[in-house]
């Protein structure tokens, strides 16, 4: 499978990550050069074989339900690019 | 004197023990070299008063009898890893100006155990390379290079930097990650020692996240007996990770000298794929007539799907790439590119912040996962990866020890040489390493030669799940019989 330069940009949205004119040639190479290396993986048998969920084998742990961290909005928002009174600033969202 | 920077970790250890020499005059005199070597690009943020801080602390301790097994010795840290006050950025310009007000589990335990932070080490961006090119602070340059040529070499990567700074003796033990190779390849392109444990031995709490079920921790450093000092100070459980496994850490250092009589060791021959160098063929020859000597038996085994662990890993890698660095949005931390809405905000942000070989990564991920594709390549790759464990098990199962294996395909090679059309041809380079990863298994690289043109060449022995200890013994059995790589010639005193 390959993609074409329209795809190119409908990842990159998806991806949230503009991009130039100029970008989507290359990155239509680099990204087909990379989907031609994994076709290989057509060639493997995976009938009935189950996909990998936990590399090893590890019984999910359960803890007590208790509060044991918090209070630390300062810390929170110390590396924030934007922020006002205790929240995080962003673009208008809502019209 | 001997030169204090040229000591081993365990050396340094004795010597503070004795009473040589005191923590801060090691802790400046790895100062003094790192001064020297700017040049290298391996240190990219350095913690002067930090350190001699923690030294000063280090020599009281010792002088009350009570220093703890890493007292005083001076280690780097790859700049993956969240320092408390200590800008840490994965080497990515989104991450900017990043402060972290916590420490990550495994470097808060190398503090607890007494090491000295001598500062921060570039890497490649957020651990995406196999050259440390493509870190934000440019590349890192290699101490070693080819006889009678001063082109300027890679390390390796990610932790090429971590590998540089060993090498070429800026401090006496680094931290680093592996997530497809990112510790033994650069290890071995700089005469290092490096091991990526079991998935789960380390905590990976406040490591910035690159593709969360094969990232581990690990030390390079420029002995077994080092690699297995630090393991063990980075090494517990951790309940902040719920992938950390909850069993006790052995005292690596103790099965260092074990040995390898009787154990049986693995040549996988799947391995030696076409066109392998005579010298990496040869490499792999005397590592297993060193280890038959010593005792132990050489039995061919089979790994049938070696070839599919590379582009496999090419689907899952980037996958949980692309979910993992969803997080940098330009609201929590790091860089911001304001935008006319929060969409354009995203996404001018993540143009700006992340470089080529990420935002390759990304799209990738996005792509594998995105509606209508992820069962053909997400869902296939999860599959023939419990098909590469399985390979393993089997090998095990059937009493085999330990593998050993090349741990690169060639030397290091010169900046700017690969991957600038293709980026596969850089990825090429992970071949030996990645299966270990992908199986979770443990895997340590150890210097076992050199090229035709003086470069080191590493050999990989893999282990079985949380066996590190038999890797030390049979390491060190290498290490003895390769004999310890001298260091290279400082050419680049500033």
């Amino acid at each position: 499978m390959s993609v074409d330069q329209q795809t190119v940009r409908r990842i990159a949205k998806l991806a949230r990550i503009a991009v130039t004119d100029d970008d989507v040639p290359h990155l239509q190479g680099e990204l087909n050069a990379i989907l031609a290396f994994v076709e290989q993986l057509g060639e493997v048998d995976v009938d009935g074989v189950e996909p990998m969920t936990s590399v090893t084998p590890m019984a999910m742990r359960m803890r007590e339900d208790a509060v044991t961290d918090g209070q630390k909005t300062a810390d929170i928002l110390a590396n924030a690019p934007a922020t006002e009174d205790n929240f995080f600033l962003v673009p208008k969202v809502v019209e | 004197m001997t030169n204090l920077t040229d000591l081993t970790l365990a050396e340094a250890r004795d010597g503070l023990a004795s009473k040589s020499f005191s923590a801060v005059e090691l802790t400046q005199a790895h100062q003094g070299a790192i001064a020297q070597a700017k040049g290298l690009n391996a240190f990219i943020r350095e913690t002067p008063d930090q350190a001699l801080a923690m030294a000063v602390a280090a020599d009281e301790r010792i002088a009350r009898g009570e220093a703890r097994p890493l007292e005083g010795l001076p280690v780097g840290v790859k700049d993956l890893f969240c320092t408390e006050g200590v800008e840490s950025t994965a080497c990515s310009t989104i991450l900017k100006g990043f402060t972290p007000r916590y420490e990550s589990t495994v470097t808060g335990n190398l503090w607890n155990a007494g090491a000295v932070m001598l500062g921060k080490i570039n890497c490649d961006e957020f651990a995406m390379g196999s050259s440390n090119e493509t870190s934000a602070f440019g590349p890192v340059v290699s101490p070693w290079r080819r006889a009678g040529d001063d082109t300027k070499l890679v390390p390796g990567g990610s932790s090429g930097g971590s590998a540089a700074a060993v090498s070429a003796r800026l401090c006496l033990a680094a931290t680093a990650t592996d997530t497809g190779g990112s510790i033994r390849q650069p290890a071995a392109f700089t005469g290092t020692v490096g091991i990526k444990p079991t998935y789960g031995r380390c905590s990976r709490w406040g490591i910035v996240a690159f593709a969360s079920s094969l990232d581990q921790a690990g030390p390079i450093t420029k002995t077994v007996r080092d690699a297995a000092m630090m393991l063990r100070a980075m090494s517990g459980h951790d309940p902040k990770d719920s992938t950390c496994a909850d069993m006790p850490v052995p005292d690596f250092e103790a099965a260092v000298g074990r040995g390898v009589k009787g154990l049986r060791i693995g040549i996988p021959k799947e391995y030696r794929v076409e066109g392998m160098s005579p010298e990496i063929e040869r490499l792999w020859e005397a590592g297993q007539a060193w280890l038959r000597e010593a005792g132990a038996e050489i039995v061919e085994v089979s790994l049938p799907h070696t070839k599919y662990a590379l582009p496999a890993y090419y689907i899952v890698a980037p996958a949980e790439a692309s979910s993992n660095l969803a997080r940098y949005d330009g609201v929590r931390y790091g860089l911001r590119v304001e935008g006319r809405d929060v969409t354009e905000m995203y996404e001018r942000t993540r143009a700006a912040g992340f470089g080529r070989e990420v935002k390759r990564r990304i799209m990738i991920g996005a792509y594998v996962l995105s509606a209508g594709y992820y069962d053909a390549y997400y869902l296939r790759a999860q599959k023939i990866r419990t098909l590469i464990k399985r390979d393993f098990e089997e090998v095990y199962a059937a009493g085999v020890d330990a593998i050993l294996t090349p741990a690169t395909p060639s030397a290091a090679f010169g900046i700017g040489e690969k991957g600038s059309a293709d980026p596969v041809e850089m990825y090429l380079n992970d071949i030996f390493t990645v299966t270990v990863n992908m199986a979770g298994l443990p895997g340590i690289a150890v210097p076992g030669g050199f090229d035709a043109q003086g470069l080191p060449l590493g050999l990989q022995l893999i282990g079985r799940p949380f066996d590190e200890e038999t890797l030390f013994a049979a390491g060190q059995v290498i290490e003895d019989a390769a004999g310890r790589v001298a260091p290279p010639p400082v050419w680049w005193a500033a």
